[in-house]
């Protein structure tokens, strides 16, 4: 595992910007800033007409590093050292996980939560816990 | 110009994963990792971004969610759904699993992306083949008359 250090005010800063994000989605769009519901819609079956503007949207998402290193001058740290297999896994789970529960962390945490929404209290609440029990399991138990 | 705004909020969606440290996957696997709060190597960074995030977020929809309507739409395209059943409960706990493993959900996995890492591909791979298994899943159980997520 790989140290990292705590970051108050970045984290609320960026959180902040996240949350402006979402607000002007909903204010210019009418759509709820949900990465993992936006992704599963660029893909068929297609049921309505806003694929290109999803498209856009995951496009700003991917130029965001690039963009941060022409302005920083250097890559944003991503630390990955699962392996392969690993990798693979996880990532079945976190797409099958947050489209079957219709939401992740951006859609029932960013939104749903500020729309005090019963069911993403819920969402968030089995997210959190079985993440902190894989991580706990992972890295203090095998 | 729809498009265009879509696009620079993604990037402000990205860019703000970025500056709270949350593109970075060791970050969030150090604030998953609750045993580590004895030993000092906590990271609680995550809890601020969230906090920040939902607070904006919560004001922020007070405001707009006031105008009849969205700038570039004809109507505000809410979640209907208020009843917590089973997927709201099993798809969240898989998706916890998937999360807790590598340190990834779908927005930094699309910044990670954006770093050219071919692990970043890998997991993108899976994970849109995940989300479209469980939509036709899904879409298969309600007789294709509506859609999840």
């Amino acid at each position: 595992m790989t140290l990292t250090d705590f970051t108050p005010f970045a984290s609320l800063s960026g959180g902040a910007l996240i949350g402006l994000s979402a607000v002007l989605l909903m204010g210019l769009l009418g759509r709820i800033a949900g990465i993992s519901g936006i992704a599963v819609r660029l893909l068929p079956p297609y049921l309505d007409a806003d694929t290109r503007g999803r498209m856009a949207f995951i496009l700003g998402l991917i130029a965001a590093p690039s963009v941060w290193l022409l302005t920083t001058g250097a890559w944003p740290q991503v630390t990955l050292e699962a392996s392969a297999p690993l990798l693979l896994v996880a990532g079945l789970l976190v797409g099958f996980g947050s489209v079957w529960g219709a939401g992740c962390t951006s859609g029932h945490g960013v939104c749903g939560l500020s729309r005090l929404s019963a069911r993403s209290f819920v969402a968030v609440g089995t997210f959190m816990a079985t993440a902190f029990l894989t991580v706990l399991l992972v890295r203090h138990v095998f | 110009m729809p498009i265009l705004v879509q696009f620079l909020l993604g990037l402000l969606f990205g860019t703000g994963l970025i500056v709270a440290g949350m593109s970075d996957p060791a970050k969030v696997l150090n604030f998953l990792d609750l045993a580590a709060i004895p030993s000092g190597t906590w990271d609680p960074s995550l809890a601020f971004v969230l906090l920040a995030a939902t607070a904006v977020t919560f004001v922020g929809y007070r405001l707009v969610l006031r105008r009849p309507r969205p700038v570039f739409d004809t109507q505000f395209h809410l979640p209907h759904k208020t009843r917590i059943e089973a997927p709201v409960i099993v798809g969240p706990a898989i998706f916890g699993i998937g999360w807790g493993l590598v340190g990834l959900c779908p927005g930094p996995a699309f910044t990670a992306l954006g770093t050219g890492r071919p692990e970043a591909f890998l997991f993108v791979t899976a994970m849109l083949l995940g989300m479209v298994a469980a939509r036709l899943l899904a879409l298969r159980a309600i007789g294709g008359s509506a859609q999840r997520a």
